[in-house]
């Protein structure tokens, strides 16, 4: 009991009730002061505490008490292990300064998340197995959606994260991140932002999607707000992630490392950081701009001018300005989520072909270029929305040439896979089932880019499909061919390969049955986020085999959680480096040691010299031999 | 180079067999604009495209994992190569002149989607949270049912009195959003006649999903039918007792006189006109069309039994004109 007290996860939560009811209460009395009505439970009230709720959370968790310990000149040496006088597995309940935990933090609360926002599909997947409305109100299943939407983004956010944090330092033979603290800290706020997004589906919801636009937003019910501050606090997590990641990656190498003797994974945490960290502040300025707009009745994204407005002679607000601020941030997203993804195809698949990497400067600078050109695209989500064909145009341009660096990748990948001697255990699986899918959305991307043709596919169940393959494709199968590939070298012990295939070759079936459904629905006119649908599109049929294509899916992503946690606590020791890998951390004991390397890393050859007698990538400078 | 052939084979017949399997499925709703002819001779070049992207990845991917299997036993490496720098040119510049090719296609039929035509008619489209209401600005009427025309090229200026929505007739193709505070234009030539249903394609709340209007494209003699009919609606509207009706609520009639018989401030109007009406100095009248006027004019004149006097305002012979009470009293008379 008193551990479980001592847990700085529980503190965290009790800081984050006490923080909001201190929020609660503030605003509260001053309403009661200046005799404001209503005057319990009033939106400003619920702002306020869920703000001084996250901060609460950060204070009790203990995020924040080295930084406050400076401020007053106390020193804080590192810490290692556990807290003290504590059993081990505390380390995961607590702040813990090693990126092997933070790691492994950020991957577990990713995959709670993505339970959660899973179930939430499953419930509303139900719904659309006929015409009608069976089993929610429409309010319900706006909420649904909207809810499964932000939530698995955060789910996708925090896998890249756990991905990112555990592996770039051992790739490159770093001690650590460049700022532990700050890592720390970047993964714990997530939780009470995932919890906010929660409370918002329980105080009424919010029925905006994900993309929050006004004037709807400004309408909707106390969900919104709540919602608009968890993602707001989930872009601070984004923010200090990347500036981290690109300090470690630019000063913590060793010397004989240059970038193009990195693995190529950390080329693609380079791309992703640069977007966390250059694009989030548009997304969180437009939701501050949303919680202002509704507390403190600031007009920006209202065209239409109350009494107060008018006499002040201020202009009119416009709605349109919220979609350019939003898809700023929103479009780059996507590529935070699936260059990891498809840095994690390009990473494996030289393993499992036993051959060098087909390319690898040019798959380097791809995902630079995909990430460059990423922020040039944004207004492509808005091609309907009555911007002039002059403005139009550039943007059709813009990402129809990103298929440029894209198909780089697809080609340079299968270069790589010819003429070599493949084997396919559980990961490469997942690899070239990622390469599959993600190929449906590279595919399925153009017709929405050229603006005659997405004028008919806008806001379409295409739309709906075409995303799903990307997020499938650039995140999910390579997240799980991570999961499968590092289990090893995370825990020691061997995964069920028979349960891993199993996993596979289900969810790769349903994919593919669930993402060719939703597109042919939205070319039969199927809109995107209506509750019920006119039983005369027809299609009914293609709705169902769409949920249970769903429900394979979860079932195959339940037995892959329980392969890991069974094997995880059972099955059979693993060797330190099963897939011969020339990767550093494959050179190191599985499970890897508090200080990961025991001596300094030298490269001393090309990461993926696969099939070249007695080359190696990287060796341990020996104890004593100098830097 | 033993593989090219094979390769090249399977890639060919891949792509012809998935661009018929494409053409073999009804994939969208038959097309009933001018301006869906060129929305769907686009898809037609994007399906090709897209069979062949699929079968070139597909083909090569699945023939490597086949070919380039490790057989049983075989404990060796790859073949060892890093790359080739002249293939990575050729397919980044082969594809950089497609996209920029269809980007191209993409502006062509862009202007020509959303070019003005000529002769064209303005309907103003509005949406509100969550009907439409259609004004033929040209015939002054509005409908809740959308007709049009078939072959006369129709400009759609959409407004919306409150959240976005958008404005979307899947046969038509095209669509456009509905924006608070601008005007959004969206051109279309309906032509096929036919029943259709615009959506709304925007989530704009509760009922959202059920935000239609019913579409229909008739011949040019049934429109002029339903135009002349929506006039002649719309002339019945414009009677004297339809103004009175307008009155009896702008003119604050409605605060005192109910319509049901309930008494309120003063008399109910409900079958008042023709009957008798006893006074509070004794005297009576019938209630005709002399006996309304001065009652609406001079009301303390003839003050009803039961009512206080210099209640009702005395100056209405000042605020309406003659017009404007002969309009009343034609009202008060539907009032049965």
């Amino acid at each position: 009991m008193r551990t479980f007290f001592q847990l700085g996860f529980v503190r965290g939560l009790l800081g984050q009730v006490l923080g909001t009811l201190l929020g609660m209460g503030l605003v509260t009395g001053a309403r009661a002061a200046f005799g404001y009505d209503p005057l319990w439970l009033a939106e400003p009230a619920w702002v306020i505490g869920g703000l001084l709720g996250t901060l609460g959370f950060m204070v009790g968790v203990g995020a924040l008490t080295d930084w406050a310990k400076w401020a007053i000149g106390i020193d804080t040496p590192m810490h290692h292990g556990a807290p003290a006088g504590q059993p081990e597995w505390t380390r995961y309940f607590a702040v813990d300064l090693s990126h092997k935990v933070i790691g492994v933090q950020y991957t577990v609360w990713g995959i709670f998340v993505l339970l959660f926002g899973g179930f939430l599909a499953t419930l509303f997947r139900v719904e659309l197995m006929q015409p009608g409305m069976q089993y929610f109100t429409t309010d319900q299943y706006n909420t649904l959606i909207s809810a499964h939407g932000i939530i698995m983004i955060s789910a996708i956010l925090l896998g890249v994260g756990g991905m990112i944090n555990y592996l770039v330092p051992l790739m490159i033979g770093a001690s650590d991140m460049a700022f532990p603290r700050l890592n720390a800290f970047g993964f714990w706020i997530n939780v009470p932002a995932s919890l906010l997004l929660i409370t918002a589906m329980f105080v009424g919801g919010w029925d905006t999607g994900w993309t929050a636009y006004p004037p709807n937003s400004l309408r909707t019910a106390l969900g919104g707000p709540l919602f608009f501050l968890g993602f707001y606090v989930i872009g601070i997590s984004s923010i200090v992630g990347g500036l981290n990641l690109l300090v470690t990656v630019f000063t913590m190498r060793p010397a004989s490392m240059s970038l193009f003797r990195m693995p190529i994974f950390v080329w693609a945490a380079l791309g992703t950081s640069i977007l966390q960290l250059l694009a989030t502040q548009l997304v969180g300025l437009a939701m501050l701009m949303l919680i202002v707009e509704r507390s403190l009745n600031m007009g920006f994204f209202t065209p239409v001018l109350n009494e107060a407005a008018k006499a002040l002679n201020s202009p009119p607000g416009d709605p349109v300005l919220f979609q350019h601020l939003f898809w700023f941030y929103s479009h780059p997203a996507v590529y935070v989520f699936v260059l990891p993804g498809l840095g994690i195809i390009s990473e494996l698949l030289p393993v499992f072909a036993r051959k060098p990497l087909f390319g690898y400067k040019w798959i380097a600078l791809s995902s630079i270029g995909i990430a460059f050109l990423g922020f040039l695209v944004w207004a492509h989500h808005m091609f309907t929305s009555g911007m002039s064909n002059y403005l139009r145009l550039p943007f059709m341009y813009a990402t129809l040439i990103i298929a440029v660096p894209t198909g780089v990748k697809f080609f340079s990948w299968l270069g790589t896979l010819w003429g070599g001697k493949l084997t396919y255990p559980t990961p490469m699986l997942f690899v070239l089932g990622a390469i599959s899918v993600f190929l449906l959305g590279g595919l399925t991307g153009p017709p929405a880019a050229t603006i005659t043709t997405d004028l008919y596919l806008h806001d379409t169940y295409w739309v709906v499909g075409h995303f799903h393959q990307t997020f499938f494709g650039g995140f999910m199968f390579p997240f799980f061919a991570a999961m499968y590939y590092w289990f090893p070298k995370v825990t020691g012990r061997k995964y069920n390969e028979m349960l891993g295939k199993l996993h596979f070759w289900l969810m790769l079936s349903g994919f593919w049955v669930m993402s060719l459904g939703q597109i042919w629905a939205g070319l039969l006119g199927m809109r995107r986020r209506i509750a019920d649908y006119d039983p005369a599109l027809g299609v009914q049929n293609i709705q169902i085999a769409v949920t249970v294509a769903a429900y394979v899916i979860a079932l195959a992503i339940l037995i892959g959680l329980y392969n890991f946690i069974v094997s995880a606590r059972s099955a059979e020791v693993a060797e330190r480096n099963p897939w011969r890998s020339r990767s550093p951390e494959w050179q190191i004991p599985s499970p890897i040691p508090e200080h990961s390397f025991a001596t300094p890393l030298a490269v001393v050859g090309e990461p993926y010299d696969y099939g070249l007698p007695g080359s190696v990538y990287v060796r341990m400078v020996p104890a004593g031999a100098g830097d | 180079m033993k593989h090219f052939l094979p390769v090249t084979v399977l890639v060919v017949v891949s792509t012809f067999l998935v661009a018929a399997g494409i053409d073999s499925l009804q994939l969208m709703p038959q097309n009933a604009s001018l301006q869906g002819e060129t929305v769907d001779w686009l898809f037609g070049l994007h399906f090709k495209l897209i069979a062949f992207l699929f079968s070139l990845v597909i083909v090569i991917m699945l023939y490597a994992v086949v070919v380039f299997r490790r057989r049983a036993g075989d404990e060796g490496e790859g073949v060892h190569f890093h790359g080739n720098s002249t293939l990575e040119v050729i397919w980044t510049v082969i594809p950089a002149i497609i996209v920029v090719f269809f980007g191209y296609i993409g502006t062509t039929t862009l202007i020509s989607v959303t070019a003005a035509q000529p002769e064209e008619v303005a309907i103003e489209a509005v949406s509100r949270q969550w009907v439409w209401n259609f004004n033929y600005p040209d015939d002054g009427f509005s409908s809740e049912e959308l007709y049009l025309p078939v072959g006369q090229p129709i400009r759609f200026d959409l407004k919306a009195m409150d959240v976005l929505h958008a404005f979307w007739v899947p046969e038509f193709r095209v669509k456009a959003d509905a924006v608070p505070g601008r005007t959004n234009v969206l051109r279309i030539t309906p032509n096929r006649i036919g029943e259709y249903k615009l959506v709304c394609a925007e989530l704009c709340g509760t009922r959202h999903s059920y935000m239609m209007a019913p579409v229909k494209v008739v011949s040019r003699e049934a429109y002029s039918a339903w135009v002349a009919q929506k006039v002649a609606e719309e002339a019945a509207k414009n009677t004297p007792e339809a103004r009175g009706a307008a009155l009896y609520i702008s003119q604050g009639c409605k605060g005192c006189h109910s319509l049901d018989g309930s008494k309120v401030v003063g008399p109910t109007w409900k079958g008042l006109y023709g009957s008798p009406q006893a006074h509070t100095d004794g005297s009576t009248a019938i209630a005709d069309d002399e006996y309304l006027y001065n009652s609406i004019v001079k009301p303390n004149l003839q003050v009803v039994a039961g009512y206080p006097a210099n209640v009702m305002p005395q100056n209405y012979g000042e605020l309406l004109t003659d017009d404007n009470i002969n309009n009343i009293i034609a009202y008060i008379k539907t009032i049965k």
